[in-house]
């Protein structure tokens, strides 16, 4: 029997970029060049690691995102994913974590599964709550934000380094993992993996073939609606000096000031 | 006004910092009431949370929350909303805490804001206020359809005390057949070393990999100590294995947001910034003046680390 494994992954604007939103209110995807969130990177690389351990496994990558998505998708393939599920669709745009977590949890299901791993968050929302949706979703149990994970059979294992303890967790297959960035570095694609992915399958959905009504997705479906969104002036630098001996002392004078001496 | 349910993150029978914050933010919501699952001390929970306002606790006991992941916590506090029908659920904005509000507006069907800096009431509910794209931009956003669901980073608000009689709740909670899919097999609390925690220092001291190695780091873990200040690390200092990663500051380690902070041998790249920006103080030293961290330092001395914080520890102690 083939292990399914399923990455979701996000098609995110660059960080290093001047990132900023559109008159709807909704993050601008064309105003800044976009890339696998580095945090799936993480993802794509335990689901590879897994499917290598095992007899027979395939690596499926899954992305919502508009049509540019694709390129987070060649980025997995590269890496070695075998195949790809894109859903694009006019009506997605605007949708929230709550209806992103609807399209995501139907396409798992269209591509069929035994293990799900998501990135820890995605670097533009970041909010880090799809893969607790989506275990929510799909009714299987939820292991998530792991530093470690190791799969035995259908029984997987896993360390999670929650707030205040680290936590060892036991589950069993199907389930839904997400990994930190402390899992273990990426690997980087290589040119052959490059060519590869050119040729590997990418199936592009829309809601329709998932079934889904654009009702309840997209700007007009969103539970949650902006207000305002107020430039920040970024913080303003304040002074700066050469330690020419009495640096800490004029730090202290600062500090003293402020009443934190 | 209706009922806001708070949902209480605590240890040693003592609510933790940032849940005493949100009691004190539920207040302009409406009438807090408090959630408090597990615990070896219900009793001292709820006496805490009468004293910071909380007219209602409800308490639940069961092996089922410390045993299992997330979900256990989740079926509670669902059980409790469908009864209390509350204006709003406020909860931190931890890893768990974001997890277990995703699931509960789900089951709601309400709307779910998270990384929430300030909350307060707006002309149709409650308002969130989050500082997105590494702080460039403050969104306001409102719950339009069901119960709103809110996680809200700590040190939003400073916590204040508003004794009121109140009344204990006992709840027997109905677990769902997923409440107990994962077993938590151990649980290692972290030595804290004796300093504060992270998110709840007033004063955070971190080292970058400017500090050079793991022994570098007693000259900032001198100077947290002399200002009663929590240590934090930059990611290059936790990936060369130099501190732990508990105390990791930034996109994916805490985030923080202390009265100070300060920056030693961090170049103050954008996924750290994203943890601790809206530090109300800033300062950094690095021997780079065009060190991007200085950018947003308050204060900013441009020099060796080694040389400035044993000197400014001396005049901390000295005080
Ligand atoms: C997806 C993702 C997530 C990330 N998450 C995080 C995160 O959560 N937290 C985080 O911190 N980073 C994170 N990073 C990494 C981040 O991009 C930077 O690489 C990292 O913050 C750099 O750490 P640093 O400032 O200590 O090191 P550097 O950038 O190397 O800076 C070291 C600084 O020390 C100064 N210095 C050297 N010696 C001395 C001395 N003796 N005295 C004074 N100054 C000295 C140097 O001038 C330099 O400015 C993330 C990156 C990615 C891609
Ligand atoms: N639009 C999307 N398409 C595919 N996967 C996603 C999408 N949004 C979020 N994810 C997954 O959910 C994780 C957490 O994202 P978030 O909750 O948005 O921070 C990411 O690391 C991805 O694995």
């Amino acid at each position: 029997m083939t292990l399914k494994i399923i990455v979701p992954v996000k098609h995110v604007p660059d960080a290093t970029g001047d990132r900023c939103f559109a008159d709807d209110h909704t993050t601008d995807r064309a105003a800044v060049d976009g890339l696998l969130s580095e945090l799936d990177e993480y993802a794509v690389e335990q689901a590879l690691r897994l499917a290598e351990s095992t007899d027979d496994a395939e690596v499926v990558a899954l992305t919502v995102g508009p049509d540019d998505a694709v390129d987070a998708l060649r980025r997995a393939l590269a890496m070695g994913a075998q195949r790809a599920v894109h859903v694009s669709d006019e009506a997605v745009h605007g949708s929230d974590a709550l209806a992103t977590s609807a399209i995501l949890a139907k396409a798992i299901e269209h591509a069929g599964y035994d293990l799900i791993v998501c990135g820890m968050a995605s670097t533009d929302g970041a909010m880090g709550v799809m893969p607790a949706l989506l275990a929510e979703r799909l009714a299987v149990p939820q292991v998530t934000l792991l530093t470690e994970l190791a799969l035995d059979g259908g029984t997987l294992t896993g360390r999670r380094e929650a707030d205040h303890a680290t936590e060892r967790l036991l589950a069993g297959l199907p389930a839904l993992v997400s990994v930190t960035d402390q899992s273990g570095e990426a690997r980087y694609p290589t040119f052959k993996g490059i060519t590869a992915a050119r040729k590997k399958p990418v199936e592009t959905l829309d809601l329709d073939d998932l079934g889904l009504n654009g009702d309840q997705l997209g700007l007009a479906g969103a539970r949650t609606a902006v207000r305002t969104i107020t430039a920040q002036p970024p913080r303003q630098a304040g002074t700066l000096i050469e330690d020419d001996g009495e640096g800490a002392e004029r730090l202290a004078a600062f500090l003293a000031e402020r009443k934190f001496l | 006004m209706g009922d806001v349910l708070v949902l209480i993150d605590h240890n040693d029978g003592r609510i933790r910092k940032p849940s005493l914050e949100l009691l004190t933010l539920a207040r302009r919501l409406g009438n807090p009431a408090a959630v408090v699952l597990g615990g070896d001390d219900p009793e001292a929970l709820a006496a805490q949370a009468h004293e910071y306002g909380a007219a209602t606790v409800y308490v639940a006991e069961a092996p089922e929350f410390a045993d299992h992941l997330v979900v256990p916590k989740v079926d509670a506090l669902t059980q409790i909303a469908r009864e209390a029908d509350p204006a709003a659920v406020l909860l931190t904005s931890s890893g768990a805490g974001k997890e277990i509000a995703a699931r509960l507006a789900l089951r709601l069907d309400g709307g779910l804001i998270t990384d929430a800096v300030d909350v307060r009431s707006g002309d149709d509910g409650p308002e969130a206020v989050q500082s997105v794209f590494a702080g460039s931009y403050a969104v306001v956003s409102a719950v339009v359809h069901g119960t709103a669901v809110i996680a809200v980073k700590a040190n939003a608000v400073t916590p204040e005390p508003a004794p009121t009689a109140g009344r204990t709740e006992q709840v027997t909670v109905e677990f769902s057949a997923l409440a107990t899919s994962v077993k938590v097999v151990s649980r290692t609390p972290r030595a804290s070393a004796g300093r504060p925690d992270l998110a709840e220092a007033a004063i955070v001291v971190s080292g970058g990999r400017g500090v050079g190695g793991q022994e570098g780091f007693a000259v900032v873990e001198e100077l947290a100590d002399a200002l009663g200040a929590a240590v934090g690390a930059s990611r290059a200092a936790v990936d060369a294995g130099w501190y732990p990663h508990s105390q990791q500051v930034g996109q994916t380690g805490r985030q923080v947001s202390p009265q100070l902070y300060v920056a030693a041998g961090i170049s103050g790249a954008i996924q750290h910034r994203a943890g601790m920006q809206t530090s109300k103080t800033v300062v950094a030293v690095n021997k780079d003046a065009e060190a991007p961290i200085f950018g947003l330092a308050d204060y900013g001395v441009v020099g060796d680390l080694f040389d400035v914080l044993p000197k400014l520890s001396e005049y901390a102690r000295a005080d």
